[in-house]
């Protein structure tokens, strides 16, 4: 984490000069040096670095550059939208995309199974802010059914507001978590058909029939169980790649989410909140991982979780 | 006369691959009687676990039965829907495979996997399948049953899995088990106690079991009967002494050959000489005629199996003879 820290803090540093940005050209100088040294920006780069560390292990990121106001609150802000939307899109794809693989698997040669194949290709070639698009002209334009920007009403939990408690916030986030769920759907269906088929060509497929178990048992019993370890590990990349990188979609749909912040924090130079929020995002894969490995202990036994 | 619990009529198991047509089982014929052990005996890959395969209906595309019939006590399986054929399968009929450490589910419990296999067949509470459960284990000769059921497999040895396997393929005392080498994987002392185990199990339960090997010597010690398969036949069949005394195919006389009990003190083992042929392009006559010290033109042709008392044997130059 401390190397991850470095990197960001050297590499977000080497974008450019946020002065030229924040600060008019006509401002006059003692205006000037008052900013400089408001946000530290007159020392060399290791002592910022040191005075940002120390900040950082007492739980201060700073201040945002644009907004003025803590960074920990402004991105504390914009997290539950990112969360919910990133969270219904992983889900979605998973939940779909697993019995679609497993189908697909399970009867590789039907030509249903292909057109689940079909999509999964589709899933990744297209690009996602292309299908973007295509939906908010076909169902927010075209049609009129869904709204195409915006979360909708939302509740408020623990201070913070969430779409996904009322109808509207959820018809507000179908059309951007559908976009977003794309390619985990199709990553899901790879995986589970692939998993499927090497499965039930194995002696353990073979002796459960010869055992007299139906195929809705090996499917649901043996296999589910059997291709869980690598659906497990890919749930949890991609819901951090999810929550981490939805820009594209964020910024077609207008969803005030972490991805929109990152970019007009990109473009304001806004340099505090770029830090921050790259090393949020790497702890965030520490903890995925971490979950990861502790699921693992519980799914495998020869990992030696449950008994001795 | 007791009626066969199984009779197999000229079946015929096909692979289509893109090579050719596979005749992994061409014409095999033969019967069972209740309660009968039965030895299949044969080279690697002559057609024995393809054969046990063709009894429980589970040949995998691109296989296929192209022709014969199965009848399970008179009822020929070939007209039962998939839904009939599970029925049967693991309550009428089942099957132990070869390799212990590759049967079971490595991420369920024994005792998981045994209640799937129980609740194929019966619709009882948990407590009433765990104990089944329990008291198959403890049949099988597993230790410590009740928590037993709560590991694992990899926290089995290989023998102690393939008790497992066979306590699941047991459990609701079948009319006949086919046991695919179960005892090949493991070491010979477990080979002989599971040997053993399975025979008295069968005996007390009145299963008839078919006894697939490529090791004469183990088979001949447990089995009634013998069949001989080369290359998709069967060769030759018989009660398992007059087999051993006095065999009749030149096949047969290789494998007795070949075995380290028949050789005298002091000379080499014998071999049949040469290797199986291809079963994509099998000469129109006896397969094993390359590979004959007495082959003949005669065995280009068809060769069609000579009865002979309760013994049959499929070859135009038998040793000792024709009758
Ligand atoms: N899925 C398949 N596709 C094509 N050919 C197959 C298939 N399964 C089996 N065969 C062929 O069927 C023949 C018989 O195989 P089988 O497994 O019954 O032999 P085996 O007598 O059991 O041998 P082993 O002692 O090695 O177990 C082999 O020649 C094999 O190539
Ligand atoms: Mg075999």
């Amino acid at each position: 984490m401390l190397v991850m820290s470095v990197i960001v803090f050297v590499g977000v540093y080497a974008i450019g000069n946020p002065l030229e940005v924040l600060i008019p050209p006509d401002a006059p100088q003692d205006v000037r040096d008052f900013i400089i040294a408001r946000f530290g920006l007159d020392q060399p780069l290791w002592r910022q670095y040191l005075t940002f560390l120390v900040n950082v292990l007492q739980g201060d990121f700073g201040y945002s550059f644009v907004y003025n106001i803590p960074v920990l609150d402004l991105i504390l802000s914009r997290l539950p939208a990112t969360l919910e939307l990133a969270s219904f899109a992983v889900l979605g794809g998973a939940f779909i995309g697993v019995p679609l693989g497993v189908y697909a698997g399970y009867r590789p040669n039907a030509s249903s199974s292909k057109a689940i194949m079909g999509l999964s290709i589709l899933g990744f070639s297209v690009p996602s802010f292309w299908v973007g698009l295509i939906l908010i002209l076909t169902f927010a334009v075209s049609l009129g059914w869904l709204p195409a920007s915006g979360r909708g009403d939302t509740v408020e939990i623990f201070g913070v507001g969430w779409s996904f408690l009322t109808l509207n916030g959820l018809s507000h986030m179908l059309l951007p978590g559908v976009n977003l769920s794309l390619f985990t759907l199709a990553m899901m269906i790879r995986l589970a058909r692939a998993g499927t088929r090497e499965i039930m060509l194995t002696d353990t497929v073979k002796f459960g029939r010869a055992a007299g178990l139906s195929e809705s048992t090996i499917l649901l019993r043996h296999v589910l169980k059997l291709i869980s370890i690598p659906i497990v590990t890919v749930f949890g990349l991609e819901l951090g790649t999810t929550l981490a990188f939805a820009v594209v979609t964020e910024t077609i749909f207008s969803w005030p989410g972490l991805g929109k912040l990152i970019i007009d924090s990109i473009t304001n130079l806004d340099r505090p909140v770029m830090v921050a929020y790259l090393i949020l995002v790497a702890l965030l894969f520490v903890t995925i991982n971490l979950v990861i490995d502790l699921t693992y202990r519980l799914l495998d036994p020869r990992l030696g979780g449950r008994s001795a | 006369m007791t009626e066969p619990i199984l009779e197999v009529t000229d079946l015929c198991t096909h692979f289509f691959t893109q090579d050719g047509v596979v005749k992994a089982v061409d014409g095999v014929s033969f019967s069972l009687k209740p309660g009968q052990i039965l030895g299949l005996v044969g080279e690697s890959g002559s057609g024995k676990t393809v054969t046990g395969f063709s009894l429980l209906g589970l040949v995998d595309p691109p296989g296929r039965i192209v022709s014969g019939s199965v009848k399970l006590a008179g009822e020929d399986m070939a007209k039962l829907s998939q839904k009939q054929l599970r029925q049967l399968r693991g309550r009428r009929i089942s099957m132990v495979f070869q390799d212990p450490m590759m049967t079971l589910n490595p991420v369920l419990t024994v005792g998981e996997q045994i209640d799937l296999a129980i609740r194929a067949h019966n619709k009882m509470n948990k407590t009433q399948a765990r104990e089944l459960a329990t008291a198959a284990l403890t049949r099988v000769g597993i230790p410590d049953a009740e928590t037993r059921l709560d590991s694992y497999p990899h926290e089995f040895s290989g023998g102690m899995r393939q008790r497992v396997a066979v306590a699941i393929a047991m459990i609701h005392s079948p009319d006949i088990i086919v046991a695919d080498e179960p005892t090949t994987a493991l070491d010979v002392s477990i080979q002989a106690q599971i040997l053993h185990e399975m025979r008295n199990l069968a005996r007390e339960s009145g299963t008839a079991l078919i006894w697939i090997s490529h090791d004469l010597a183990t088979v001949s010690s447990l089995a009634e009967r013998l069949m001989v398969m080369y290359a998709g036949k069967i060769v030759e069949e018989g009660p398992t002494a007059a087999v051993l005394r006095n065999p009749r195919h030149p096949y047969t006389q290789g494998l007795l050959n070949s075995l380290p009990a028949m050789a005298e003190p002091g000379h080499p083992l014998q071999q049949i000489s040469g290797s199986t042929p291809s079963l994509l392009a099998l000469p129109p006559g006896c397969p094993f005629a390359q590979r004959c010290p007495n082959a003949q033109s005669a065995c280009e042709e068809e060769v069609p199996l000579v009865q002979e008392g309760e013994s049959a044997y499929r070859c135009h130059f038998p040793i000792g003879g024709t009758a």
